[in-house]
């Protein structure tokens, strides 16, 4: 029987570590991620968890460590968030390239400049093409689902390969609400007690991990490690039903709410996705034909999921919170457009951006979102994307007027 | 020494070209399971120049064999050396260091 308890997302996630009893935690500690190194710590000094502590000095050694720790078969953990995950980033190529099964909590955070400790998620746009499996939380008893099945998904010898849980560092990361702790037993039914793992580093039986690709290796290793990850998806979603069986709450890669039907759906990832469902149930209330998708699983990306579940859809809303500076439109807009792109029936696709530093968005904010994106949707719109909440009429977020090419 | 050259020669068999893998063939992680696996590869397709080694002025001191840092030159039974070009990438080392300037780099287009 599991058993209720009051967590906020940072110690939620630290349960699950402790749980999935880790061997080696090395970790920086950085605003909003602060409380889930410093509950490690405690419970090793307390002996509620027999790992092997790092305080590292510094996230690119914090990665490199757990690297390490891995490549001797240890189950390592880390976390980190915004400039945290800018500073480690050389090394997170490295730990999936070396398809070490690291797991990783990042509590999401805007970049600088201007300085803000506050949630976006721009922290993960910078990581999203190295080969990490990434999942978004809603809340904080997904924090510890999603970082438990971290582990077994990742070491599992068919994937090998890390992955990051991402959570809204303060809505989630500070934030405590009820939610359900499993009995250790249950937890031991879904994960191996120790990594099987038959590369380990090992002085009786010498190998050699990270050697060098010359041109004529490297294209060959990226395609083996490409393929490899795109087939992941079949065992990140088995490790979700086992998880159901087990624990009763079922995840997938996408998860529409009241969507059926819906000829307008908002699409976004994270916590703002509680908010959204108030705005979705309202609307519904009305008789407004309107949905939600979560989308959980971030890479590898679900496209047949996604085309399926937005296949009688109009209009497609896309809620980003992060800018692509001079791109086309927010990274998961132009993600899920280009995802839908070819579809039968493509639905149009209009991206807003929103919640960037921090920044709240309210039931109302979201209500404009659904409004004026079936607005977009209709009658066009010279703007990329537009922002909600932002102070003062935007216009320019376009191309300039006039091409310049060269002539005939 | 004369087991080791014989060893590297019977390698030389199972050698394959980096032409010859293909991605299926990468362990996960581009994890090499066999130490001393080098041996097995052809890695000295990069090489600019070779050494030619002349055994009229050799004096069998064996320093080439003990200089390369490629671990490139075998130990024959009769006491000479010889370049392994599987694996020799042309660094000029042994040419060097030889004290009887028996060992010339040449171009490798040169015959
Ligand atoms: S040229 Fe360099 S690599 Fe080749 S045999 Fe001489 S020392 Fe060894
Ligand atoms: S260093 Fe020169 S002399 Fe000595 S063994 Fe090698 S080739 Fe012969």
């Amino acid at each position: 029987m599991s058993k209720r308890v009051a967590l906020e997302a940072s110690h939620a996630c630290c349960e699950a570590v402790r749980m999935a009893d880790t061997d080696v935690v090395a970790a920086y500690p950085i605003t909003p991620q602060t409380h889930v190194p410093e509950r490690l710590a405690e419970m090793v000094a307390d002996g509620e968890l027999d790992a092997e502590y790092i305080p590292v000095e510094s996230e690119h050694s914090a990665m490199s460590a757990c690297c390490g720790a891995s490549a001797v078969g240890a189950r390592a953990f880390t976390t980190t968030a915004g400039v945290g995950l800018e500073l480690m980033h050389e090394v997170v190529y490295i730990a999936s390239s070396m398809r070490y099964p690291i797991v990783m909590v990042i509590c999401n955070r805007a970049l600088s400049a201007p300085l803000s400790v506050w949630c976006d998620h721009s922290d993960v746009m910078s990581v999203r093409d190295t080969g990490w499996i990434q999942v978004f939380c809603q809340n904080n008893q997904e924090a510890f689902d999603m970082t438990l099945w971290a582990f077994r998904v990742g070491e599992d010898p068919k994937v090998l390969f890390p992955v990051m849980v991402h959570f809204d560092g303060f809505t989630l990361s500070h934030v405590t609400e009820a939610m359900f702790l499993p009995e250790q037993e249950e937890v031991d039914r879904f994960l191996p007690k120790k990594r099987q793992y038959q590369f380990a580093l090992d002085p009786d039986k010498p190998m050699t991990h990270g050697a060098f690709g010359p041109p004529d290796m490297y294209t060959e290793s990226k395609i083996s490690q490409e393929v490899a990850f795109r087939k992941s998806k079949e065992l990140i979603i088995q490790g979700w039903k086992e998880f159901g069986k087990i624990f009763g709450r079922y995840y997938y890669p996408v998860e529409p709410y009241r969507a059926e039907g819906a000829k307008t759906m908002l699409l976004m990832m994270g916590s703002l996705n509680e908010t959204a469902k108030l705005v979705v149930d309202r609307k519904r209330e009305k008789g407004e034909s309107v949905g939600l998708i979560n989308l959980r699983l971030w890479r590898p990306f679900p496209f047949e999921e996604l085309r399926q579940a937005v296949k009688d859809a109009e209009t497609i809303v896309v809620f980003d919170r992060c800018i692509s500076f001079g791109g086309p439109g927010g990274p998961v807009f132009s993600e899920v457009r280009s995802a839908l792109y070819g579809m039968e029936r493509m639905p149009k696709v209009v991206g807003f951006v929103g919640g960037l530093g921090g920044r709240d968005v309210p039931i109302k904010d979201i209500e404009y979102a659904f409004d004026r994106g079936r607005e977009v949707a209709e009658k066009g719109s010279e703007e990329i994307f537009e922002t909600v909440g932002v102070r003062g009429k935007v216009e320019g977020i376009r191309e300039p007027k006039g091409v310049y090419l060269p002539a005939k | 020494m004369a087991t080791k050259a014989r060893k590297t020669k019977a390698a030389v068999k199972k050698l394959r070209t980096a032409s010859e893998v293909t991605w299926r063939d990468m362990e996960v992680g581009g994890i090499l399971t066999d130490a001393g696996s080098a041996a097995l590869r052809r890695t000295g397709d990069w090489r600019s120049e070779r050494p030619i080694l002349d055994k009229e002025k050799c004096n069998k001191c064996g320093l080439c064999w003990l200089y390369c840092p490629d671990a490139a030159v075998d130990a024959c039974e009769d006491g000479y050396y010889e370049v392994n070009l599987y694996s020799c990438k042309g660094c000029g080392i042994c040419a060097e260091i030889c004290p009887k300037e028996a060992i010339t780099m040449i171009e490798e287009e040169e015959e």
